[in-house]
């Protein structure tokens, strides 16, 4: 593999780092707290490492083969998360490093559960810093290099791309990679800077507006109030549902509308699915619910917000889910698993995988009742690949696999099944609160390190839908022929 | 500038190559999904899979806002109605891949109704290619510059050659009208100057007028007649339009065929050349039709190796020149290693003749570039230049300018005459200047400048 080019990206994403981090400076600053200098540090060092590394390393016709790009990719995300904890650490504001780690890995991954027992404690520097890891890690930090570096890694860098954006097909909307990079960022920044003016209309401070805003960008989930989203007004709250829908659709939906494509947009078979799913999960719970709140608009207010929050796999919360009935819960846990669209910010096993799974289904029991039949499978009008089909079944089998193992590690340290269960749940899915202690109102701070790292592991694996990471657990991967 | 290129074959694939280089925005489509997968994975382009000649195929790729389609799928009907689609929905270019000859021969009656700006043959550009070898049979290279009226031609020095260990600007046969471009030797490309002291074996490229090359080219000992007796190995469309051309000049062509049924074929096509029925790789064979004594031999079977281990062959039995036709570029340097005299790529040659297409598109568009040559395995580059008014080396001497290094103008096309410039010239408007250079990437003729 070659070593020479992952640390050429490597040390463009310390850079993009260090610059990223600032946020933090500025805001401290802004506030007069004291701690903009454990910003300014770590960035500086970072920078400087980064810088190093870009003029050593950088070669003329650098070509990046799969291989490679995966483990890039890979690195790249224990690296940011490595060096994002450190301000965390260093200042004291989280004492422990596991905590920290476990903190901005949560946040790069979208994940956005915490081990805090009171964010409000958190300085203005940290929250902002905390909650813009979501939102870069949401269209991801290679994507973003990707449009900010001329050929980096030279013409094979779609790999990157596939490394990085989730779904099982991933392709270019537009010929050139840096462009469609470009686009895509530009579509993120534009949702982004709406939702957080309509945010600010509805009367919310720009400090938990940009928060807010950056958060539910990244379908992440982090909070800057104790008492999460619950600390705003109802129109928030419904501008907060709405954009995690927008956030959780595939963007290449967006880049249809922009090309004036309408017919193909709305014919994607993928964004009715992920409707109807939403639809259908709402209406069960709003009405599962309805004794507990006092009007049915509130049952259906909470209702709608608890199922967009999970499917796009944020996990905002604005009320104690742990007191629902145990329908409710039951379809909050299936739809922890099929989270957002491929293309988009959330996380969780896609309704696409979902879709191209069924359809494979009813291709096989065509085949038991007519043995002879042949059949194509099809999405969106297009024949889907056999080589699509296989990937897909095999992610399910690896997906369930780490699952299981992680569930079990998890279930050693003696806590109850369900919050076991949905800890893991809501970890490789990338979607924050699970139930009873994880719930909306919960935290992590409870379990032992083993069992924060296994959902390290998991938040990291879920993100970039798992091959990446494996690879690097591969010592085939690593020998250079 | 958008460019989709409906095809992802060889043809394509060379094409595409080419024009990702040179930094345009590429959509492929290829009704194969792993052909476009393939190339789109391994080039910076965009890849659709599905039928190029729909559409639906054509709309999802892009088509309306593209400036140019290039139709190169295997089938020439394909190829032309992908263009006339392309068309319809108001793509101002079309180039459409049309191999078949007898199509060939009608398009001009059609090229207009189907509103294709180009149409190439691969194999006919082939032809011309080696045709025009054969017309300086001790050239390994010949292209021709400023619209046919200046030839470029590679030759070797040979042993005990009057040249030799001279310094350039010592070698007083050459009379201004002569004038060497580049060397190479072994492996590498010099761009001389006149100090430059030539070797007996270095590639040599010199500039002139026609009949002055065959001149010089008696001076300095190097055989460089027509060649009189030619012989074609494999009976494919190659050899089919080069047997045309070379017969058309009065050049005596023989014909080496395995498949009686294509023999009969070019037999009725081709009355006046010989059609030999038989295996090209039969030694015996070839010794009894006198491939000792052909002034030329062409191996343009379809195998790469069989074309690379007669073309050795013959030359251990024959003083002939030979020219191998190799398909597969990704060994390039295995068969430049084997000193075999002249190798075409028919593949390279048409994605060349497109990308000049589409340089010259894009000179309409703000580029200076008039034309653009690729000698020496694209390592030298020779571009021709249309000299404006507001260009900053109009009226200096050209020793007076400060040029590059491995940069020199060889040639001036003021209004049809041809200077050979010396110091003392100097660059009017509206001349066209061909320069020839290691630097790539030039776009303005006052890029030259250091």
């Amino acid at each position: 593999m070659d070593k020479k080019i992952i640390t050429y990206i490597l040390g463009w994403v310390l850079i993009v780092e260090a610059i990223a981090m600032q946020i933090g400076t500025i805001t401290s600053l802004i506030y007069k707290e004291s701690n903009w200098i454990y910003f300014v540090i770590v960035g500086a060092a970072s920078a400087l490492v980064g810088f190093v590394l870009v003029k050593i390393m950088r070669r003329k016709n650098m070509v990046l083969y799969q291989k490679a790009g995966f483990a890039a990719t890979a690195l790249s995300w224990i690296l940011l998360s490595l060096v994002g904890c450190l301000p965390f650490w260093i200042s004291g504001e989280i004492p422990t490093f596991i905590d920290a780690f476990f903190e901005i890995v949560s946040g790069f991954t979208t994940t956005g559960s915490t081990i805090l027992e009171n964010v409000e404690g958190l300085s203005h520097g940290m929250l902002i810093w905390r909650s813009f890891s979501v939102w870069l890690g949401g269209m991801g930090v290679i994507v973003f290099l990707l449009a900010l570096i001329p050929k980096l890694g030279g013409s094979q860098n779609i790999y990157l791309m596939r490394a990085e954006s989730p779904g099982p097909i991933v392709g270019k909307a537009v010929p050139r990679m840096r462009n469609y990079a470009a686009l895509l960022y530009g579509i993120y920044m534009g949702l982004t800077a709406l939702e957080i003016i309509l945010l600010l209309c509805g009367g919310m401070g720009i400090f938990d507006a940009l928060n807010t805003g950056f958060a539910s960008a990244g379908t992440g989930g982090f909070g800057v109030r104790n008492n999460n989203m619950a600390a705003y007004s109802h129109y928030s709250q419904v501008v907060i549902a709405i954009f995690l829908v927008l956030f959780g659709t595939n963007f290449s939906f967006y880049i249809m509308l922009l090309t004036k494509k309408f017919k193909q947009a709305f014919k994607m078979e993928e964004l009715w699915l992920y409707i109807g799913i939403i639809a259908v999960s709402t209406l069960i719970i709003s009405v599962n619910i309805s004794s507990l709140y006092p009007t049915a608009y509130e049952s259906f207010h909470q209702g709608f917000f608890y199922v967009t929050s999970i499917i796009s796999t944020a996990g905002f919360g604005i009320d104690d889910v742990n007191r629902w009935p145990e329908l409710s819960k039951a379809v909050i846990i299936i739809i922890t698993f099929i989270g957002a669209m491929a293309g988009s910010t959330g996380g969780g096993f896609k309704v696409s995988r979902i879709l191209i799974l069924c359809k494979e289904v009813r291709k096989e029991f065509a085949l038991l009742v007519h043995p002879r039949n042949v059949r194509t499978v099809k999405l969106d009008g297009k024949t889907v690949d056999h080589n699509i089909m296989r990937t897909t079944s095999v992610f399910l089998v690896v997906y369930l696999g780490i699952f299981i193992l992680s569930f079990i590690i998890v279930a050693f340290e003696g806590k109850d099944v369900l919050t076991s269960f949905t800890a893991v749940a809501a970890s490789i899915n990338n979607t924050g609160p699970g139930l009873n202690l994880v719930g909306p109102a919960g935290n992590y701070s409870s379990f032992n390190i083993l069992s924060k790292s296994v959902m390290i592991f998991d938040m990291i694996a879920g993100r970039l839908e798992l091959y990446p990471l494996l690879l690097l657990f591969s010592p085939s991967a690593w020998k250079r022929a | 500038m958008n460019i989709v290129i409906v095809g992802c074959g060889k043809v394509g694939t060379s094409i595409a190559h080419e024009l990702n280089t040179e930094g345009h925005d590429i959509v492929l489509v290829d009704i194969n999904g792993d052909a476009v997968s393939r190339l789109s994975d391994s080039i910076d382009a965009m890849g659709v899979e599905g039928n190029g000649a729909t559409y639906d195929t054509l709309t999802e790729a892009g088509v309306q806002n593209a400036d140019l389609v290039v139709a190169v799928t295997a089938k020439d009907e394909v190829n032309l109605y992908a263009c006339l689609m392309a068309k319809s929905a108001g793509v101002k270019h079309t180039i459409a891949r049309v191999r078949n000859p007898e199509y060939t021969q009608d398009l001009f009656r059609v090229k207009d109704l189907l509103g294709l700006s180009m149409a190439i043959n691969p194999e006919q550009t082939t032809a011309i290619e080696i045709s025009q070898l054969f017309r300086f049979a001790g050239a390994s290279e010949v292209d021709t510059l400023s619209r046919g009226m200046v030839e470029l031609i590679k030759v070797t020095v040979p042993e005990k050659s009057i040249v030799a260990n001279k310094r350039i600007s010592q070698i007083d046969i050459l009379k201004n009208k002569v004038r060497i471009c580049s060397v190479e030797r072994g492996s590498e490309v010099y761009i001389p100057n006149g100090d430059f002291v030539i070797q007996s074996g270095d590639k040599i490229s010199i500039v002139s007028k026609s009949e002055t090359a065959a001149k010089f080219f008696r001076k300095v000992n190097v055989i460089i007649g027509r060649s009189r007796d030619v012989i074609l190995l494999g009976g494919g469309k190659v050899s089919f339009y080069l047997a045309q051309r070379l017969i058309k000049s009065g050049i005596n062509v023989k014909i080496i065929e395995k498949n009686p049924i294509r023999c009969k074929e070019l037999a009725e096509l081709l009355p006046e050349a010989v059609i030999i029925n038989g295996d090209c790789m039969d030694q015996d064979l070839l010794l009894s039709e006198g491939i000792e004594h052909a002034d030329g031999v062409a191996a343009l079977m379809d195998f790469d190796e069989e074309n690379i281990l007669i073309s050795l062959y013959i030359k251990g039995v024959s003083k002939a020149k030979i020219i191998t036709k190799v398909n597969n570029t990704s060994f390039d340097n295995i068969v430049e290693q084997l000193n075999l005299e002249c190798v075409i790529n028919p593949k390279n040659i048409s994605g060349e003749y497109i990308a000049s297409y589409i340089r010259a598109m894009q000179n309409s568009l703000g580029s200076n570039v008039e034309t653009l040559y690729r000698l020496n395995e694209d390592r030298v580059e020779a571009l021709e230049f249309n000299a404006k008014s507001s260009s900053k080396l109009v009226g200096i001497p050209i020793s007076k300018l400060n040029l590059k290094d491995n940069l020199q103008i060889i040639c001036i096309n003021r209004k049809g005459r041809i200077i050979l410039p010396v110091g003392s010239d100097s660059i009017m408007t509206d001349d066209l200047v061909i320069v020839i250079t290691k630097h790539k990437g030039l776009s303005d003729l006052d890029d030259i400048l250091d």
